[in-house]
């Protein structure tokens, strides 16, 4: 596959660009759910609108109803989301949960998909303990009890929480803490007796919960997968979601650089553009080389993960941790390049330094990808 | 099965067949390389064997056509015995910058004569040719060179001084900057082409840090230059006093190759090496190894993005410089990451145990790849503007 979009992307591309600048731009969205404090962190109706473009599909086999397509798509819709910071639960739901929906019984996808395809349903996973992303360690607990189990333990970093229908929850039904195998995952529905949520806003004005699950009862059909087998499920869950956050992390770092080169190619002091000064053109140039590269090495995972090749689980690393250098880079450099007004609420690029700090955590950080590449490659 | 996949079968039976072992290990050092030329001779019977079945099928130049000597393959053909080659980790049977630098220019620029002559010598490993571009007033700014060739009615007079000639020493044929108008900066250079054998050519070998000396000065004494060699076969490439077009155009493959898009040696990982190497590393230490993996696995995939991109001309022009840019300052860091993790061994300059102070050298020589075809600043300074669209200074 050549490393760049067929004409079929090309066009959802182009359908996905203008529909979320148009509908999930800044003012409309991220600044106008958080100034009216949203408890959600994310629209309804957009979500609905998603819906119906077919978005929420993407990742949903045609046998399930929805789009057939791949990572590669999802990627295409997450950049937009990303360069607009526009609130969705696409990553959450339409990726993440969705990816392991589809390793799931026909009856819960029955039960699950159709909520998602029609946009009336919101998914949040749960897998993090604690404060950084280690699933390797999983130490909430689901005890056999009767003809199902009893899920007991804590969830942190819960994306969309107390807004989710449905939780897709990591939980351990054998072995140690830090155990490979032992693994189950299960899908919680939202009104499960003895599941508590404490909603927190974060940063990037998102709303995440800590969730705790005190003996939530559950039938057995609610496992996704195989009982002490959910790891490789897990696995391609972690995988969606790194290349998909690296997607997202894309698109804020584009969006936060074309303002940075636009705003260099404006303002003027000591009679000059500050675009015409080399100390600021370098480090633009600098920056665009890092967003290239980081580009190209998403649409590389995305096809890997698409052709089922068994260097995605290294590559969906390499990709996140390099989106998490680059974007971080092009944040910061904004902020700096725009001076005095980066630093204020009312000019947009400050939100773009927020998003990407929150991103940055989600499915692991730069240091913990670069450590698994080290790991992966043996030393 | 797909034509592609049917060649890819048939090349990988090709190769296997006539590829020997000894082709398919790493190359260790200059002499491992075949350059070709007047003075070439083969190291091994091996390489003689691997260039000669290579040369038969055109697979020294696969992508060039077939009446210039090449194979005629397709770009996606030329793709799948790349990474056939790859695969067995096949040296490549004949280095030259005929091949990488001028054969482009003249597919590019070159009458149906000079094509004829010049790339089947080059296809054939007949002549080693080297580019005159630098002179030691004219780095960074090249447009400002200074060699100057008098037009005498059928011949030009060249005299002046050009630097960091790649292999100027071995070469049999000169590609060369020339101004032939002193009163038109841009539009006063002419692309020539003559023979290093000519009187009035002298080369003098510059001894770099790394104790080698891959380049030269290269001194032209009224040194005479016919204006053609034959029908349709004029002495410069492009028009007279058109030759910056080349050279730009030049200057992009150049970039292309010094950045090391297509993958290879330069931009693989360390990490793991170094570890079977050196045993023990430092947590720190370990953890700047990963990062720098991450970045050249990401520069890996970018290369590849490259590639394909410029088959279908979806690549900006100036992205060139990009992967130039990019691709120097990670090999740059690779072998400073080399050094630290080799520790005093990594010092040693003349010992067998690195085979002759191999890692200090190569670490040394890396420090010119981000100054030769252009500095980091230059490319950063084209990638502003040609890209970014930031004014001009």
């Amino acid at each position: 596959m050549p490393l760049y979009h067929t004409e079929d992307q090309a066009m959802l591309a182009e359908t996905a660009s203008q529909f979320i600048a148009d509908e999930g731009a800044i003012a409309k969205q991220l600044r106008h759910l958080r100034d009216t404090e949203c408890k959600d962190g994310f629209g309804t109706a957009l979500w609905k609108q998603f819906a119906e473009m077919g978005f929420t599909g993407i990742l949903v086999g045609e046998e399930d109803g929805g789009m057939g397509m791949g990572h590669v798509e999802a990627g295409i819709v997450l950049e937009e989301i990303g360069r607009n910071l526009t609130p969705s639960p696409f990553l959450t739901s339409a990726v993440v949960a969705a990816t392991a929906l589809g390793g799931a019984s026909a009856e819960l996808r029955g039960r699950y998909l159709p909520g998602l395809l029609s946009g009336d349903s919101v998914f949040a996973v749960a897998i993090d303990e604690g404060l950084k992303h280690r699933p390797e360690r999983i130490a909430c607990r689901a005890e056999k009890a009767g003809n199902g189990f009893r899920l007991s333990g804590n969830k942190d970093f819960v994306i969309h929480g107390a807004s989710a229908d449905m939780l897709v929850v990591a939980a351990r039904t054998s072995g140690a803490d830090d155990d490979r195998e032992g693994i189950t995952l299960f899908a919680v529905p939202r009104d499960a007796a003895g599941m508590s949520h404490d909603a927190v806003r974060l940063v990037d004005s998102s709303v995440a919960t800590h969730t705790r699950f005190d003996g939530v009862e559950l039938d057995g059909d609610a496992v996704i997968g195989e009982v002490d087998g959910g790891r490789e499920v897990l696995n391609r869950m972690l995988m969606a979601g790194r290349v998909g956050a690296a997607a997202e992390g894309v698109g804020v770092a584009r969006g936060a650089m074309d303002m940075t080169v636009d705003y260099l190619r404006q303002r003027k002091q000591f009679g000059k553009l500050i675009g015409e000064f080399q100390a600021l053109q370098h480090r633009a140039a600098h920056l665009y080389s890092e967003v290239e590269i980081a580009r190209a090495v998403v649409i590389k995972t995305q096809q890997l993960l698409d052709e089922g090749s068994e260097k995605a689980d290294l590559m969906s690393s390499v990709a996140k941790a390099k989106v998490a250098r680059a974007a971080g880079l092009s944040v910061r450099e904004a902020v700096q390049m725009h001076g005095g007004i980066g630093m204020t609420d009312e000019y947009d690029v400050g939100l773009y330094m927020k998003r990407d700090r929150a991103l940055q955590e989600f499915m692991g950080d730069a240091w913990y990808h670069a450590g698994r590449v080290a790991e992966l490659s043996g030393y | 099965m797909s034509d592609l996949e049917a060649f890819r079968a048939e090349t990988r039976a090709w190769l296997e067949a006539n590829c020997p072992p000894e082709m398919r290990e790493p190359v260790r050092d200059e002499e491992d390389v075949y350059w070709g030329g007047r003075n070439a001779s083969f190291k091994s019977d091996a390489q003689k064997a691997w260039f000669e079945a290579c040369l038969a099928k055109g697979y020294t130049v696969p992508a060039w056509p077939k009446e210039y000597g090449g194979a005629g393959l397709t770009p996606a053909e030329a793709k799948v015995l790349r990474e056939e080659m790859t695969r067995i980790n096949a040296r490549s049977p004949l280095s030259s910058f005929g091949i990488w630098m001028l054969g482009p220019a003249l597919l590019h620029f070159g009458t149906e004569g000079q094509k004829q002559r010049f790339l089947n010598e080059i296809a054939r490993g007949e002549i080693r040719w080297c580019q005159g571009y630098s002179e030691p007033g004219s780095g960074s700014d090249l447009v400002s060179l200074q060699t100057f060739g008098e037009d005498r009615g059928d011949s030009w007079v060249v005299n002046g001084q050009k630097i960091w000639t790649s292999y100027a020493d071995k070469a049999d044929w000169i590609f060369c900057l020339v101004r032939t108008d002193k009163a038109n900066k841009y539009q006063g250079i002419t692309f020539m082409l003559f023979d290093m054998a000519s009187e009035g050519v002298s080369t003098k070998p510059i001894l770099l840090i790394s104790g080698s000396s891959p380049f030269c000065e290269t001194f032209f004494d009224d040194v005479k230059v016919p204006k053609s060699y034959g029908e349709d076969c004029p002495a410069q490439v492009g028009e007279i006093n058109r030759g910056w077009d080349v050279a730009k155009y030049l200057l992009g493959h150049e970039r292309e190759m010094i950045s090391g898009a297509g993958g290879g040696d330069r931009t693989a990982t360390i990490g793991a090496v170094l570890k079977r190497m050196v045993g023990e590393i430092d947590p720190v230490l370990r953890a700047e190894l990963a990062m720098f993996d991450v970045d050249a696995l990401a520069y890996t995939a970018m290369g590849e993005k490259f590639l394909d991109e410029i088959k279908v001309g979806k690549a900006h022009p100036a992205q060139p410089n990009m992967m130039k840019y990019a691709g120097t300052e990670l090999n740059k860091r690779r072998h400073e990451l080399m050094m630290a993790a080799g520790g005093s061994r990594a010092l040693e300059w003349d010992s067998a145990e690195t085979r002759g102070g191999q890692v200090a050298r190569g670490w040394l020589r890396t420090k010119g790849n981000s100054i030769e075809g252009g500095t980091s600043e230059v490319m950063l300074n084209v990638i502003s503007k040609r890209i970014l669209d930031l004014p001009g200074a």
